[in-house]
């Protein structure tokens, strides 16, 4: 099946009346997408640490557990961090979504195939792994239920176009991006 | 007397440690112990030492410090995912059993453990190494008092795992 969906729109869907959600974004066109949604103190888009986008959700989510918190990343970045659903699955967060914007390409390297083009299913091993939900999404449906209220761990595996966009890029400096999240999130040191 | 471990997760306590990555190990066993009994941390058991770079980076952005145990073999699976720790200024202590030292009965242990110190250095991760069990606590607790990420290293011979059989036994 053709995917339908375009990722600035699913993404910029995600983070509408985005209220007090924490979000991470993994390293390439996700970071881009979230930031061509509005650059957000409360964002942490990632410039590197290729695979640890979910990681770094859990990590946030534990830490805060009275917020939500959505994981913003591409099927490349996920794959290379799998295993993280495993521990994810372990943890259960009940306020973490990882959202997987999935074009089945490595957008930033030359659009080559990943295994998800080969058909490996991400939700069903987010499912197998103990995520409390888990499904693929190929529709155009408002997923802000599941972001803001449905107790997690959730898992969407956004089925979208494999297209190449203009870049928009977050500031790069990393401390910056710490700080300003720190105290946009806890207030002033 | 208290033991290292014991010790140890008094200085993680004193200094407001709220989550702890491991991934199990004989020689952090007593110390994953008494972190898991701790209501006051979270220990989160890792599939590896990578997800626990990426777990300290999430706590830190949601104000909350931590630590991290693994043994030495699994420090080269942190190298590329250090750099976070570097770039976004984020402090993490990481406390390390050595292996592939005095007394290793596993040859395959000794490359990794040689190059431990210098993984942790290549990628600016300040290196302290505890050779007795008396200087680990303190090692540690002066590492939870910088902003920097530290790695502390606790010498095989403090340890003491000299077999197969002591291991699995333990």
């Amino acid at each position: 099946m053709k995917a339908a969906l375009h990722r600035r729109a699913v993404v910029e869907g995600l983070l509408a009346d985005r209220q007090k959600l924490l979000v991470v974004a993994g390293l390439g066109s996700t970071t881009w997408d979230i930031t061509a949604a509005g650059d957000h103190p409360l964002g942490f888009p990632t410039w590197g640490a290729m695979g640890q986008a979910a990681m770094i959700g859990l990590g946030l989510a534990l830490a805060q557990p009275k917020r939500r918190v959505l994981v913003i990343t591409g099927d490349g970045e996920m794959l290379m961090g799998l295993s993280a659903l495993a521990t994810i699955g372990v943890q259960k967060p009940m306020n973490l979504t990882v959202a997987v914007i999935d074009n089945e390409r490595y957008g930033e390297t030359g659009m080559q195939a990943t295994h998800t083009a080969a058909g490996v299913d991400l939700a069903a091993v987010a499912k197998a792994c103990g995520f409390r939900n888990s499904k693929v999404v190929s529709k155009q449906v408002d997923l802000r239920k599941i972001v803001h209220q449905t107790p997690g761990p959730n898992f969407l595996q956004i089925k979208v176009v494999a297209e190449k966009l203009p870049l928009v890029l977050p500031p790069q400096d990393g401390a910056l991006l710490v700080e300003r999240f720190r105290r946009a999130l806890l207030g002033e040191p | 007397m208290l033991s290292w471990p014991d010790e140890v997760h008094r200085e993680l306590k004193a200094a407001g440690v709220a989550l702890v990555g491991y991934v199990p190990d004989a020689g952090h066993k007593r110390l994953i112990e008494l972190c898991r009994a701790d209501r006051s941390m979270r220990a989160v058991v890792l599939t590896t030492e990578e997800e626990g770079i990426g777990l300290a980076a999430g706590a830190w952005l949601g104000g909350k410090r931590s630590a991290l145990l693994m043994q030495s073999s699994g420090v080269g699976n942190t190298v590329n995912v250090l750099g976070l720790l570097e770039t976004c200024a984020i402090p993490l202590t990481i406390i390390v059993t050595m292996r592939g030292e005095t007394g290793e009965f596993n040859s395959w242990q000794v490359p990794m453990g040689r190059a431990t110190p210098a993984a942790f250095e290549i990628m600016g991760v300040e290196v302290r190494r505890a050779s007795r069990a008396e200087e680990v606590a303190p090692l540690v607790a002066a590492a939870l008092k910088d902003e920097r990420a530290h790695a502390v290293l606790i010498s095989q011979q403090v340890i003491g795992i000299k077999s197969f059989q002591q291991q699995s036994s333990k």
